[in-house]
């Protein structure tokens, strides 16, 4: 058993929330068995979207490549089981509000036959760091802390600079969300056991695994895990439980003290951010050779009839996953995908569990009190801001549309964690207003790229043009002068032979 | 099945504005009682005064902003006003003079402003110079403490009810039979007299401190302020700073010259000091918003009050050096801005 250690760096503000999270605990992960259908979006991922590569009616088997990464960043799909694609058509997912999305979806044949595995495979500590890349990416792995981003290429992106640190974060600070937690109880050898491949593939020697204080279960069963693994290089640490210490850049800065620059990545720092559940997935892939076709995510909420664990298949429908758990309580009345804080509200529960779903969260209608009064500048929000905003001053330009305010302000370094808006005396929604406003200045931007361009393109044709004017009368020129150094003879025998043409 | 759809985070806060105005009411009640039984009951009927106009002038003027008037008069914050006001002015006060006060902190310094939120200025103490200001005499009518040995005639409830309503005295007496000078007046006319703090201090209305009677509202008020601290209603550092913008220089002065400078804890336990620190400068709409733009608007507004004690024409300073550090507040913001996680701390953006 090894210990965790303590020291830590400073993180500005945070709250102390309550967990909600015994409820979702109480249980070890379970399976829920396979549906009938699966839906699989193909844009599961930070980057452009996966481009299929079957068609309807080809069998697949589990495992099997569906669509590829296009372009410079992406991650592909893999069957999460055997079966006939029937369609590839839009479909609701879990985007903000439930929007539809391409999906391929598969009538599974409940056979679940798995594709042979690649014959030629090396141990991965005989490949080269690229090559344990490449193979990283044919995995379909994201990040599986909420954000998704191409584990592969965050790697490749990090390789370019110096990293001194990988970073597991096991520090689920949001109310409700659990999987993170379960899987440490259950599978810390494997997570261990990714964050190694992990190492080799940065080539680095040192590793933080973040977990928090709340979680002892978690820690105790990963310092077994570590005692028996006796790896150096891995040290557990222990920090304090305060939302949102599991948000990226915070992490960074309590557990190396390095503070991540505005707008740069924890690896402009040294520092590589990993979420616990996709070291365990890089594990899957890597020694076991099944790809990302399932993934932990927690029920729970108020509206959920049994809160628990449960691990599924990629592109099961949350209602699927809710009727296994036991079904909705009376009066659920709002879905969120995700923690109560950061999460998305869905109107439809036929939305796929994706690579992202780390929670399906189902609260009661009584849970919205209060109406919204203005602000009295109590100063709240400022001093529980993780970033060190002014969410009051922020507010105030977003309500006057104010672009450069809003940009000095920082409010493009709002991690919209809503802690904020937990303390507002007034009830103000800042965090919604913000991303409106971030939404707003995105669109300002890109509409100034677009009448640049637009620009661009209207200056070009006016040159061109100018070019060709000028291009023919050099010709006409030319040709006179040709005509006038060739004397009065050959230009009675052009106009010669243009009549006979003509007459013709 | 399908779901109603929101905005995240689905949580809001527990605490709500009403709530923290009501508890700031509810800090203030120990006080108001000492208040009522060293001053009398006049406090009681200025209270009355003081909130119906309050309420009266808010619910005019949501009516004439053509929105709700339940929102404002169910946030409390006029309530509040209307108490410190009262707070400030003497048990005897005729009901005009307070409705003056009332409704200027209201309609003026709060609504005309944008309301709730968008005042610059502190409405109770905007209302009180509005007082000093248009009623300068009726500011001087404070009744003696009711506490041993002092030789004053008390009015009755009675007596101090028709005074509210008319502003006449009982036949037999004289506006200088009922009023006395304050510990503030009796030391700042005493210094200029030329005698010592000392003998000055021998007069029977000067306490341990303070002014008999004052110094145990002082105490009530500081209980009240500590409870608001626990509570969270208010941060600790407009409280410090006050207290230590107003008690170094103070102490500083003492102990060069003892003699014609007053006791730190005089500044302390005497006027408005204990009122300010923990109930006046700690409202946040006219406040600086960070903790150390707080510090310095809270420094600023200790040290006027020292200043304007000290050198300056008024007996108490609280009420000037309130507002004129509201002024100060969108400068104060400015130069107080945190530095965002990120920058560099030179504070260049991207």
């Amino acid at each position: 058993m090894t210990a965790p250690t303590y020291d830590l760096g400073k993180l500005h503000g945070g709250l102390r929330l309550p967990g909600h999270k015994t409820a979702s605990t109480a249980h070890p992960i379970r399976d829920v068995p396979l549906p009938a259908q699966l839906a699989l979006p193909i844009t599961q991922h930070v980057g452009d979207p996966a481009q299929p590569i079957v068609a309807m009616g080809d069998v697949v088997l589990k495992g099997q490549l569906l669509a590829k990464p296009e372009g410079s960043l992406g991650a592909p799909v893999h069957a999460p089981s055997s079966g006939k694609v029937v369609a590839i058509e839009p479909w609701p997912v879990s985007g903000r509000y439930g929007d539809k999305a391409p999906c391929i979806i598969i009538e599974c044949d409940g056979e679940d036959r798995a594709i042979d595995p690649a014959k030629e495979d090396q141990h991965y500590l005989d490949l080269a760091p690229e090559a344990l890349l490449k193979k990283i990416l044919d995995g379909g792995i994201v990040g599986l802390g909420g954000a998704v981003f191409p584990t592969a290429q965050k790697l490749m992106q990090a390789r370019t600079g110096d990293i001194d640190y990988l970073i597991l974060n096991g520090v689920e600070c949001e109310p409700y969300i659990s999987c993170d937690d379960m899987l440490m109880r259950e599978r810390a050898l494997s997570i261990l056991s990714g964050a190694k491949v992990l190492l080799h593939a940065l080539q680095i020697e040192s590793c933080y695994l973040a977990v928090e204080s709340d979680k002892p279960d978690a820690l105790q069963s990963l310092g077994e895990a570590l005692g028996e693994l006796d790896d150096e290089r891995i040290i557990l640490k222990q920090v304090p439980t305060i939302y949102p210490s599991g948000g990226e850049d915070q992490l960074v800065q309590l557990v190396t003290n390095r503070e991540v620059p505005s707008g740069g990545l924890p690896s402009d720092v040294g520092c590589l951010v990993q979420n616990v559940g996709t070291a365990a997935a890089v594990h899957d892939w890597i020694e076991n050779h099944e790809p990302l076709i399932s993934r932990v995510t927690t029920v729970a909420g108020d509206g959920i009839a049994n809160p628990m664990n449960v691990r599924a298949r990629i592109g099961t429908t949350i209602a699927d996953i809710v009727e296994f758990t036991g079904g909705y309580a009376e009066q659920a009345d709002h879905l969120f995908i995700g923690g109560p804080l950061t999460g998305k509200s869905i109107s439809t529960d036929r939305v796929p569990l994706v690579k992202a779903t780390n929670s399906v969260l189902v609260v009661l209608k009584t849970s919205f009190e209060g109406h919204q009064l203005p602000c009295i500048r109590c100063g709240d929000c400022a001093s529980v801001c993780p970033v060190q905003l002014l969410p009051q001053q922020l507010y105030w330009h977003a309500c006057a549309d104010n672009e450069a305010k809003l940009r000095d302000f920082g409010l493009t370094d709002c991690i919209e964690c809503g802690c904020c808006d937990l303390v507002c005396p007034s009830h103000i929604p800042l965090t919604a207003n913000f991303r409106i406003a971030k939404g707003r200045i995105q669109e300002l931007a890109d509409e100034k790229a677009r009448a640049a361009r637009a620009r661009a393109r209207f200056e070009a044709r006016n040159a061109r043009l100018e070019q060709e004017k000028a291009d023919r009368e050099s010709e006409l020129a030319r040709q006179k002068e040709s005509a006038r150094r060739a004397g009065p003879a050959a230009i009675a025998e052009i106009l010669k032979r243009k009549k006979e043409s003509e007459g013709e | 099945m399908e779901f109603a759809r929101r905005e995240s985070p689905y949580w809001s806060a527990r605490v709500a504005v009403p709530g923290l105005m009501l508890q700031v009411l509810m800090a203030l009640i120990p006080a108001a009682i000492a208040h009522v039984w060293f001053f009398g009951p006049g406090f009681i009927f200025n209270l009355l005064v003081a909130s119906l106009f309050a309420l009266g002038g808010e619910y005019l003027v949501m009516h004439l902003r053509k929105r709700p008037p339940e929102v404002a008069l169910t946030d409390y914050s006029a309530l509040v006003a209307a108490a410190l006001l009262t707070f400030a002015l003497p048990s005897l006060t005729p009901w005009w003079v307070t409705a003056t006060g009332a409704l200027f902190a209201v309609v003026v310094a709060k609504h005309l402003y944008g309301g709730l939120g968008f005042n610059v200025f502190n409405p109770a103490m905007a209302g009180y110079v509005v007082i000093l200001v248009a009623f300068p005499m009726h500011l001087n009518l404070w009744t003696a403490p009711r506490i041993g040995d002092i030789d004053y005639e008390y009015l009755t409830v009675l007596q101090t009810l028709v005074f509210t309503l008319t502003g006449s005295l009982p036949d037999a007496l004289g506006f200088d039979a009922v009023s006395r000078a304050t510990p503030l007046d009796v030391m700042k006319s005493g210094l200029t007299g030329m005698r010592t703090v000392a003998e000055i201090r021998a007069n029977p209305i000067m306490g341990d401190f303070g002014g008999r009677g004052w110094e145990w509202i002082g105490n009530f008020l500081a209980i009240g302020g500590f409870w608001l601290l626990i509570k969270k209603v208010i941060r600790w550092h407009i409280p410090v700073a006050v207290g230590a913008g107003l008690l170094v220089p103070a102490t500083i002065m003492y102990l060069v010259d003892p003699g014609s400078n007053p006791s730190p804890g005089f500044h302390l336990f005497s006027g408005a000091t204990i009122l300010c620190a923990f109930f006046i400068a700690t409202d946040p709409v006219s406040g600086a918003t960070s903790p150390r733009g707080r510090l310095l608007f809270g420094l600023g507004i200790g040290f006027l009050i020292y200043c304007i004690r000290t050198w300056g024409s008024y007996a108490d300073g609280v009420a000037f050096a309130v507002l004129i550090m509201n002024m100060a507040v969108p400068a104060i913001d400015l130069v107080t801005r945190p530095h965002i996680v990120g920058h560099s701390e030179k504070g260049d953006s991207p």
